[in-house]
């Protein structure tokens, strides 16, 4: 068994990260380190875990050392915090924006403002066990992609590792309020919020460096708010170098995640949900990935699905621990979710 | 009571596995469970599937 903490623990990826290891057979949770609520109990603000856990937030200078240390801070923190962390534990897994990109011009040019910890930018693995696993398994430092990345990166990766993307790519995503964090600011009040279908990166979307560096495709991304707590999902649209049928399409995708303990292929004919849907995701581990080929228009539609606190966060951080620690990749990741829900 | 056998047919539609009993009779009717085709047994020795005419939804176009 290891002794993991949490940073940022009061927030709703903290909370998740609390969820998964507090129900993990091989972690013991060490600490769950909040600024703003030191001295307070964890399940205050995570009601889910009354009768979980007896936990109470301490403060970051209280950090003792531990095996893993999971850092989910708000962006620009964890430039301070990441490189502070790196001594405290054997593995440290970053869920911020900080360390995902390696291009130091790319971050400036996304996220407004210099990196300063460019030089260890090269050291931490992506967080993408599709990709990454060889890598992540003897990781010391590993970043997350955002939650609206990994769901492009794994709806556009069978089509762009066949070499079949033709040009730019435009993503259309999709996310629930819990996406914008737990911090009450005007625009979250419910009078505000509810009902709304809310625009809020037009362009520029800062996942589109994420995607081309996964990837090597060229993405054009907006994303709106929706109707929804949980949940994200992305639309990608493909231009291919030469007409694809559905066949074709599935092929490549079977090949890219028939062993994937995470990722399912959802393009049905029948059924209520036919292509990658979040609600039935909620809670789980998954990223439903499905496509719609058209070859008149030489294009493919990919769709990609789930979880933004947990594929898009907490649970693929878990994933990635136990990539790291060599145990089975679902260990605490076997909820199926809820139907109807 | 003894399991049925099954033969494994490729779905025409997805290319997916399909488990056919070998007691199946022409013109029923069996769902690949990738892409949830449903699929016709137009012969049975040997065995042929086909993809099963549908009425779709119109989803308001």
């Amino acid at each position: 068994m290891i002794d993991v903490a949490v940073v940022g623990a009061s927030g709703y990826i903290g909370g998740e990260l609390l969820r998964l290891l507090l129900d993990h057979r091989e972690v013991r949770v060490g600490a769950a380190v909040s600024a703003r609520l030191a001295g307070s109990r964890v399940d205050r603000v995570h009601p889910n875990l009354r009768g979980r856990t007896d936990l109470t937030f301490t403060a970051p200078d209280e950090l003792g050392d531990h095996d893993v240390v999971f850092v989910a801070v708000s962006q620009t923190a964890g430039l301070e915090l990441v490189p502070r962390l790196r001594d405290r534990a054997k593995c440290l897994i970053d869920l911020g924006a900080d360390f995902r990109l390696r291009d130091p011009r790319a971050y400036r040019r996304y996220y407004g403002t210099e990196h300063t910890a460019p030089e260890l930018l090269d050291s931490f693995v992506p967080g993408v066990p599709e990709i990454h696993r060889a890598e992540l398994a003897v990781a010391d430092t590993i970043s997350m992609p955002g939650c609206m990345a990994i769901a492009s990166i794994l709806a556009l990766r069978p089509l762009a590792e066949a070499g079949v993307v033709a040009g730019p790519v435009t993503v259309d995503g999709r996310i629930g309020s819990s996406g914008s964090g737990v911090r009450a600011e005007q625009m979250n009040l419910h009078a505000e919020r509810s009902g709304t279908m809310r625009l809020f990166a037009p362009t520029g979307h800062r996942h589109e460096a994420e995607i081309a560096q996964a990837t090597g495709v060229r993405a054009r991304m907006s994303a709106t708010g929706v109707e929804a707590v949980r949940g994200a999902q992305v639309v990608c649209r493909v231009p291919v170098r030469e007409p694809l049928d559905d066949k074709e399409v599935r092929r490549l995708y079977r090949g890219q995640y028939q062993d994937e303990p995470f990722v399912r292929i959802i393009a049905q004919r029948r059924g209520l949900y036919r292509l990658p849907e979040p609600k039935i995701l909620s809670g789980t581990n998954y990223c439903d990935v499905g496509f719609a080929a058209d070859p008149e228009t030489s294009t493919v539609v990919a769709v990609a699905a789930l979880d933004n606190l947990v594929k898009g966060g907490a649970g693929g951080a878990v994933q990635c621990m136990n990539v790291r620690m060599g145990w089975p990749e679902r260990l605490g990741l076997e909820f199926p979710g809820l139907h109807p829900v | 009571m003894p399991i049925a056998e099954k033969t494994v047919q490729a779905c025409p539609e997805c290319e997916g596995q399909v488990g056919v009993e070998s007691e199946v009779r022409a013109g029923e009717i069996v769902e690949c469970p990738e892409c949830a085709a449903e699929l016709e047994v137009v012969g049975v020795a040997p065995l042929l599937l086909a993809l099963a005419p549908e009425a779709d939804e119109d989803w308001g176009e």
